[in-house]
């Protein structure tokens, strides 16, 4: 018997460990390292005015704040569904991460625009005081302007209905809604 | 009453499957002839019994059963019937009875066709099958029963089945792909065996080849269908994503393409042995693992079941159990003395060990990229995806690496061969592809680009040495042709290899030259893409048995000539809500028009992808090859006269099949 016979053996070993410490990890929460806390000071210009922007404008709360990108194919997934949420007179603020303008602007004209106002985050600095991991997330924040949700990934209906609908109670329910994020 | 005869089917099933497991196993221990002998009758019993179960669960689905909490959770009344019937296996708990009735077939197939093998081997070879069912049949039964009622408080209707899912390509893309899955249970299975009697020798890889082929074919054909699916049914135009339920599919085939040459290689030249029983049980591990990934909530993705820890934990103690105890019999069993048969660097031997090489590189750099994410969050590094410019970067340089060796192989000779010879029989094709490529650079109507001229070379290459070596099989000096010495082994190899030179030129080529534009369109608006002109003709609205439907009409037209009239569609299913893009697709051998309905723009216009797909069907229409060169090796005459020639020695022979 050699040693080195054993060694499929012991690689299987550490993989088995790391499923079982994977069984115990929900891989779509996320720790927001700025949770509870206020949203972080910025000053940035407005996508589509060009004015300039400051936390104070997302001012008061609840809100959402919807990390996008053009490059980001989830987001278009999204869209949809932002949208309807949009349309039921959420606000919802958009952080337009690492992107283009022009790309961005046309992205709105052609899809249509659910965001009360748009933070042009080019080199994506705000993204990064935020923590963000990548597009899309969306974040609540509450009336007095602390981050109180984290949501990384698309977001659709059953997220929604699960994670958002008590801070927006404005009669939203499961099956009105399309659930647009479903499609892959 | 119904459901409950099913739920006692499984559970007779289940204790068949523990006698199976155990009973021939100690018999071949004992030697104990009458214990061994009752494998195949358990196994044909287990295989009779899940059908059974499956069958009252198809019943249960048709009859609109909403008592029944699967059905209730995935069907609706008004599902289309034969939907009805695929909504079966849309679900974990019936996919999962579609995975044992998969496995169980596989058993009863074993037991049928390998009547010439030795008892003993026969015996063992099922009663580790016996096992693995046993393992998926206690998992149905104690974590996910099919069976489970909703009583008293029967639900009126269903949930109806995922939109995603009513559709014929998902009708037998399961089905095949857990053949291909589950079928990679019968070299394991062969592996097991072998390593418990101590043999493994060329009779021992000449049994499992045509096993491992078929199921290596049946994986091909069912990756194919879900890439064509995710193109048609998505609405995105794509056709690979990376995607880590992906992966849990691509990875067993990976291995299995390994499997499908070492096999090849212990079989007539007795070497790799060790090698080769470890990646039949890898292949089937890592059939496992996907089970676990996709069934478990550990990754993200669109294809996973639902997430459940407990499920997850079973499979992965299974798996422990399976995969482990597999390792450490081979630890322990594997032949210690090096084979003594002689090979050089310059043999095909040696071509084979680089085409094993490359695929188990290709499966552990897909298998990190996989498993990266769990890593990182496991050990609290943060959260990551791996997205497809890591396989991109990885996957493609270690294809294109590949491919040269492929025209090499074949035609080299076992042992010895001379480099001499080698340039002697690949000149013409060398020089020829090399022209090729050239020529349509310069004449080529398109920019000259880099990317489709290394693929056009590498194709080439393989393509003309394939055929060539065909050629050169049939072809005789008198002019005749000497069909004969075509054999179902050499046709497979020359169809998969031909299909893999196909594969990789659409797929080079379709991401290279692919054209996509997002428009805002209304009635009467006219776009350009890729040659076409597209009008905008019609919008409206219609009704489908489970949906209502916006549709637009696009006339195509080329040079002022119709090409077709495509009508894409943006479904709202009624149960549940759910948003569908159904694109229009016309499609040719050469490209594929693409049209798909984001959303409405105010009242009168939508927002339109409209996409040109140079040779995308290249891609399927090689899948196809691979797979159906795979599946005809095993008719095959010597794999019909296996047993009476089991005994001897095929160290030395020269086949014809790589």
């Amino acid at each position: 018997m050699q040693a080195r016979r054993f060694t499929p053996l012991l690689a299987f070993g550490l993989l088995t460990g790391l499923l079982y410490k994977g069984l115990s990890i929900d891989p779509t929460a996320l720790p927001a390292a700025r949770l509870g806390q206020p949203f972080p000071p910025f000053t940035q210009r407005e996508l589509i005015s060009g004015a300039e922007l400051t936390e104070q404008a997302l001012l008061p709360g609840p809100a959402l704040v919807n990390v996008w990108a053009t490059w980001c194919y989830s987001c278009r997934v999204e869209h949809p569904f932002l949208l309807q949420l949009a349309e039921r007179g959420v606000p919802i603020f958009g952080l337009n991460y690492k992107d283009d303008s022009s790309k961005a602007l046309d992205w709105l004209a052609q899809l249509g625009d659910p965001y009360r106002l748009n933070i042009f985050d080019a080199d994506g600095l705000v993204g990064l005081d935020l923590g963000v991991y990548g597009a899309p997330e969306t974040y609540v924040i509450d009336e007095k302007g602390q981050i109180v949700h984290r949501h990384v990934g698309v977001l659709d209906a059953r997220v929604f209905a699960r994670d958002f609908q008590r801070w927006f109670p404005t009669g939203l329910t499961t099956n009105r809604l399309s659930l647009g994020g479903e499609e892959r | 009453m119904i459901p409950e005869l099913g739920h006692i089917a499984l559970i007779i099933a289940f204790c068949l499957a523990i006698a199976l497991t155990f009973l021939p196993m100690w018999g071949a221990a004992r030697r104990n002839v009458s214990a061994m002998n009752v494998a195949p009758t358990l196994a044909v019993s287990v295989t009779l019994f899940v059908a059974i179960a499956f069958s009252l669960l198809t019943t249960s689905f048709l009859r609109d059963d909403f008592s029944v909490a699967v059905v209730a959770a995935n069907s609706n009344s008004l599902l289309p019937p034969i939907f009805k019937f695929s909504a079966v296996w849309g679900n974990h708990e019936g996919s999962l009875l579609l995975w044992v009735l998969i496995l169980s077939g596989w058993m009863s197939a074993v037991a049928f066709f390998s009547r010439g093998l030795p008892l003993i081997m026969v015996a063992r070879v099922l009663s580790v099958m016996g096992f693995v069912a046993v393992g998926f049949l206690a998992f149905s039964l104690l974590t996910s029963n099919p069976f489970e009622r909703l009583l008293p408080s029967t639900p009126l209707d269903g949930n109806d089945l995922n939109p995603l899912l009513q559709d014929p390509g998902l009708i037998i893309h399961p089905p095949l792909l857990y053949m291909g899955y589950v079928g990679l249970s019968v070299p394991f299975a062969f592996a097991i065996a072998a390593l418990l009697g101590g043999r493994l020798d060329a009779s021992w890889a000449r049994w499992s080849r045509p096993w491992t082929n078929v199921a290596w074919g049946f994986l091909s054909l069912g990756i194919m269908l879900g890439s064509w699916w995710a193109y048609y049914e998505l609405g995105w135009g794509g056709w690979w994503f990376w995607d880590p339920v992906e992966n849990a599919s691509f990875m067993p085939w990976l291995m299995g393409t390994a499997l499908v040459h070492s096999l090849a290689v212990t079989e007539k030249r007795g070497v790799f042995r060790s090698w080769t029983v470890l990646l039949a049980i890898f292949a089937f591990s890592l059939s496992l693992l996907g089970t676990f990934l996709v069934r478990s909530g550990v990754l993200t993705s669109v294809h996973a079941f639902a997430a459940d820890p407990e499920r997850g934990l079973f499979i992965l103690i299974f798996l422990a159990l399976v995969v482990g105890g597999s390792l450490l019999l081979y630890a322990m069993r594997a032949p210690s003395v090096a084979s003594r048969v002689f090979y050089t660097a310059i043999s095909r031997e040696s071509l084979l060990m680089v085409n094993n090489l490359a695929f188990t590189v290709a499966t552990i750099v897909v298998l990190l990229g996989t498993l990266f994410p769990l890593v990182m969050d496991a050990f609290s590094l943060g959260k990551y995806s791996v997205g497809p410019p890591y396989f991109n970067a990885v996957f493609v340089p270690l294809m294109a690496l590949v491919m040269p060796f492929m025209t090499v192989g074949p035609l080299s000779r076992w042992r010895e061969d001379t480099v001499g010879r080698w340039l002697h029989e690949l000149m013409v094709p060398g020089l020829a592809v090399v022209l090729l490529a050239a020529l349509l650079g310069i004449f080529g109507d398109r920019d000259f680009n880099v990317w489709i001229a290394l693929a056009v070379l590498l194709s080439g290459w393989v393509s003309l040495g394939v055929l060539r070596d065909f050629w050169r099989r049939v072809a005789s000096g008198d002019g005749r042709m000497r069909w004969h010495r075509v054999s179902p082994s050499f046709l497979g190899m020359t169809a998969a290899h031909l299909g893999f030179a196909v594969v990789v030129l659409g797929a080079v080529v379709v991401t290279q030259l692919n054209e996509e534009r997002d428009l805002r369109m209304a009635v009467g608006d006219v776009e350009e893409l890729g040659g076409y002109r597209f009008e905008l003709l019609e919008i409206g609205q219609s009704q489908g048995p489970n949906y209502a439907a916006d549709f637009a009409v696009f006339e195509v037209t080329d040079a002022g000539q119709r090409i077709a009239l495509l009508a894409p569609e943006k479904r709202r299913y009624f149960a549940s809500g759910q948003v569908m893009t159904e694109a229009a697709i016309d499609a040719s051998f050469w490209r594929d028009v693409y049209i798909a309905l984001g959303e409405p723009i105010g009242d009168d216009a939508w927002a339109v992808r409209l996409q040109y797909k140079p040779m995308v069907r290249w891609l399927w229409l090689g899948g196809l090859m691979i797979g159906l060169g795979s599946l005809i090796t095993v008719f095959d005459r010597r794999y019909r006269t296996q047993s009476a020639r089991s005994e001897s020695s095929a160290v030395g022979a020269v086949g014809f099949a790589g």
